[in-house]
């Protein structure tokens, strides 16, 4: 029988800090919503002053020194949408962000790169 | 002169272009599955706390009230080549999330939407959903095994499709058989599209009377 003293505290438990307490209870993102699939990129070439920022936020920057989408900062990081949403919406204020917003279909210039996409989906 | 951080700043031609796919149908349909047989990651899981809209109708015995629940949002992604990305999304099957639908469908390519034949009805609100927004979609069987088979067009009568719609018969554990699913939506949308830019096109230049 395990003994109370055992890690009760396991990966079963989930997560020990609730995730909006990293957001200090903030549920929204001050601007829009940003899409799933908006590609967010590190700012290069700015001081970051560490002290200035949450451990997250630091996750965040170093996550998207390379561009990467929102959906996959979420699943990086193992943390909320929302939360992902709130952190970015902090580093956009402080412009150590640049956030790309896709191009809904209906918009896009030209439709031959969906003809782009029907051939690579064949070569898989 | 760091001429690598102007580049990026600068060109926007070289940010990736990212599309998303969503995979719907009603709940244990092989969403999952399939969002899992295309990934080229291992298939990602993002746990979104709500709040009010689905604790108003998530009770449980003996809990007088839910204040928060969890959705899980399965995704994956296929890169067709360098800034060439495809996001699939699988869309919660329960109803009590639908209001999440709305902002996952924002943007989006299309959608497969996965059937049962076993229990057809679980993929009406998923397509009622994309034909009132307009949004592409194919019907994709998913031929569960035991699962009595029928032919496209059984399927699609029985739906009720716009002829327009295609019907897949799919595998959702064969990752040949969801590619070729997903080559029909892209198809079917690059045809949507392009036919409502040519009657976009036809209103703009109709002579005004």
């Amino acid at each position: 029988m395990p003994s109370p003293d055992d890690h009760w505290l396991d990966e079963e438990a989930g997560p020990v800090v609730r995730p909006y307490a990293l957001t200090r209870g903030r549920t929204r993102a001050s601007g829009e919503t940003l899409d799933l699939i908006a590609i967010i990129t590190a700012v290069r070439g700015v001081r970051v002053d560490p002290s200035s920022l949450d451990p997250e936020h630091l996750a965040v920057l170093r996550l998207c020194r390379l561009p990467a989408s929102v959906a996959d900062l979420a699943a990086d990081l193992d943390l909320p949408l929302g939360v992902v949403r709130i952190l970015l919406g902090d580093l956009q204020e402080r412009s150590l962000v640049a956030i790309h917003h896709p191009i809904p279909p209906a918009r896009l210039p030209d439709v031959q790169i969906l003809k782009e996409v029907v051939d690579g989906l064949r070569r898989l | 002169m760091d001429s690598a951080a102007s580049d990026r700043a600068g060109r926007p031609g070289h940010m990736p272009v990212t599309i998303k796919i969503l995979i719907a149908g009603g709940f244990g349909v092989g969403k999952t599955t399939l969002v899992g047989s295309l990934t080229e990651i291992r298939p990602l899981r993002t746990e979104e706390p709500l709040s009010e809209p689905g604790a108003a109708v998530d009770r449980l015995d003996g809990v007088e009230r839910k204040s928060t629940t969890t959705v899980a949002l399965d995704f994956g992604r296929i890169t067709i080549r360098e800034n060439l990305v495809i996001y699939l999304f699988g869309t919660p099957g329960q109803e009590r999330f639908w209001f999440m639908w709305d902002e996952l469908a924002r943007g989006s390519l299309g959608a497969i939407v996965m059937a049962d034949t076993r229990r057809l009805a679980d993929c009406f609100p998923s397509l009622d959903y994309f034909e009132q927004r307009g949004i592409p979609f194919v019907v994709g069987v998913n031929c569960f095994d035991g699962a009595r088979r029928y032919r496209a067009d059984a399927v699609r009568s029985a739906l009720d499709l716009d002829p327009g719609v295609p019907v897949v018969l799919c595998d959702a554990r064969q990752r040949a058989s969801c590619r070729d699913a997903l080559i029909a939506l892209v198809e079917h949308a690059l045809q949507v599209l392009s036919r409502r830019k040519e009657q976009a096109a036809a209103a703009a230049h109709a002579p005004a009377r």
